[in-house]
């Protein structure tokens, strides 16, 4: 397990090395500092429900960002044949690596810390619902990063897994859409299957295990797959 | 150290290896040497776990490549073609990084890593970024990955492609160098490189290994006659006549003015009488050996004439 932290710590310092973080972290702020302010002065409440459901969307387009070159960068760089022939399983490198992506994560959603702090200030939200938003919020991010290290297992090119990733988060996003077919059976499963669906009650302030338990198996097939995708070298 | 048995692979329909043996021994340098797609690099990613074969076994230190391929990564050091850097690292955090994944502990880490900086000699870059960094220092930097931990075996393909010629001989004494402490298993598509640095030579063409001896047994395997070099102040210009008149000799080339290769059947040692003749005749003698194939004209003779290999 100390390997795998050891990936992960390089992984994460290696975002802050680039402009890559602080161009995301700030991107990322500016986005949802501005949705924060418009949904707070338009409907007065101090509750940031609608506030988390732009957050969640906007993560979408910034995971795949920070995910595309996790794998395939060092495929192309030749440092992936190092890695995989180190004392580590392919598990623990493609788990380490997430570790990374999911630090860097947790770096930008405390990045937005401030904003429940602006609600104390002037109202008296509901702590309750803000803490699983942020929950949440880590929840379906660490999800759309488990998207992007599959896509960046695949390929050893960063537009390629960049474009893979987005499309396949765009797909799992619209597909909730189904649901306003009401009493449809294939409705119901594709709602089911949709990231942001099960974001709904976490943002309302529900914890319901059924959400948890589909996020955490949903990274889990994942980071799975990418395995699968590294160890495909040996046979191929 | 390494025992190889029946390696074979293929990719797809492509077979890249055709029932691969050989074996190293402790403390070896063996130098692995074969034209470009000889298979070379799939041999040595198969050793070092990051391919598997189709059939055959491979062992590295007693432990099997495929079933204990962890025990194996921990004792083995690994520098690939395209050396491996992540260029917004400092040398030492990266050494440092790869230390750790190998299993240093934190505590022995940094004279670990102080003491491959010292063995490559990047004191003066152990700070630097190493997307900064010369090709010869990357080079290096990628040797000292190969050897932070201290491994028993090292693998090298090809070490000294893209360097400059004086990169190229320093990297080469270090090879040398580090056979006293680790098991080397290097290989290359340079003939004289092999014959520098390497105790033992394993030739590989089209996947399969043709022949495996020292450098000399080799050239002396392929040898069908003997050659000897004689250089002369005042040859007379009937010298090559007289010279082929001597009993055992079968030919008489000469060279630039002053030189003769004398070529004579293996069992006839025809120096005492040339040295003899050519001091009788008052040619003035100034220089006498016998002359060893070239690696290259064992590697040409090896790789061309595929049935008088398959005779030995």
């Amino acid at each position: 397990m100390t390997r795998v932290f050891l990936i992960a710590y390089r992984e994460l310092k290696s975002y802050f090395c680039s402009w890559m973080a602080y161009l995301v972290i700030g991107g990322f702020l500016a986005i949802s500092g501005f949705i924060f302010f418009v949904i707070i002065t338009g409907n007065h409440q101090a509750s940031m429900r609608w506030s988390f459901h732009n957050m969640a969307v906007t993560l979408l387009f910034v995971c795949p960002i920070l995910t595309m070159r996790l794998l395939a960068e060092e495929r192309r760089s030749g440092t992936l044949e190092v890695l995989l022939t180190s004392p580590v399983t392919d598990a623990q490198v493609v788990l380490g690596k997430f570790l990374g992506a999911v630090g860097l994560l947790a770096v930008l959603v405390a990045a937005t810390l401030h904003f429940p702090l602006i609600l104390a200030q002037y109202g008296s939200p509901d702590p309750g619902p803000l803490f699983t938003g942020y929950l949440g919020l880590l929840l379906v991010g660490a999800s759309f990063m488990a998207v992007g290290v599959l896509a960046s297992s695949l390929t050893e090119s960063q537009v390629v897994a960049g474009f893979l990733s987005f499309g396949g988060l765009l797909v799992l996003w619209i597909i909730g859409w189904a649901a306003s077919q009401p009493g449809s059976a294939v409705g119901h499963v594709l709602e089911q299957l949709s990231l942001l669906n099960h974001f709904d009650d976490l943002a309302k302030g529900v914890i319901d295990s059924k959400d948890i338990v589909f996020y955490l198996s949903f990274m889990a097939v994942c980071l799975f797959g990418a395995v699968r995708a590294l160890e495909s070298r040996k046979w191929r | 150290m390494i025992e190889v048995q029946g390696l074979t692979k293929y990719y797809g329909r492509v077979q890249a290896l055709h029932d691969v043996t050989f074996s190293v021994a402790r403390g070896e340098v063996v130098g692995f040497l074969g034209p470009n797609a000889a298979g070379k690099t799939t041999t040595l990613r198969i050793l070092t776990g990051y391919l598997s074969a189709n059939s055959g076994t491979a062992k590295v230190a007693g432990f099997d490549v495929f079933d204990d391929a962890l025990e194996v990564r921990k004792r083995i050091g690994y520098l690939p073609e395209t050396v491996p850097l992540y260029p917004e690292m400092t040398v030492r955090s990266y050494l440092g990084y790869c230390a750790g994944l190998r299993g240093v502990s934190r505590r022995n880490r940094r004279q670990r890593v102080d003491d491959a900086v010292e063995k490559l000699r990047l004191g003066e870059v152990r700070d630097t970024i190493i997307g900064h960094l010369s090709k010869g220092f990357r080079q290096r930097v990628g040797i000292a990955q190969a050897l932070v931990h201290d491994p028993m075996v090292v693998v090298l393909d090809e070490p000294t492609i893209g360097l400059d010629p004086r990169q190229i001989i320093e990297t080469r004494q270090l090879i040398k160098d580090l056979g006293r402490d680790h098991t080397i298993i290097l290989s290359t598509h340079i003939l004289p490189e092999v014959g520098m640095t390497c105790s033992r030579v394993v030739i590989i063409d089209h996947g399969r290994i043709v022949a495996q001896d020292s450098a000399e047994g080799l050239s002396a395997r392929v040898r069908d006659s003997a050659r000897v070099l004689l250089r002369l102040l005042r040859p007379g210009g009937d010298a090559a006549a007289i010279l082929a008149g001597i009993p055992g000799v079968t030919g008489v080339r000469r060279q630039a003015d002053e030189a003769f290769v004398i070529e004579s059947s293996l069992d006839a040692d025809v120096r005492d009488q040339v040295a003899r003749t050519a001091v009788e005749r008052n040619w003035g003698l100034v220089e006498l050996r016998s002359v060893e194939l070239s690696l290259e004209d064992v590697f040409l003779h090896l790789t061309t004439q595929e049935e008088g290999v398959a005779a030995q």
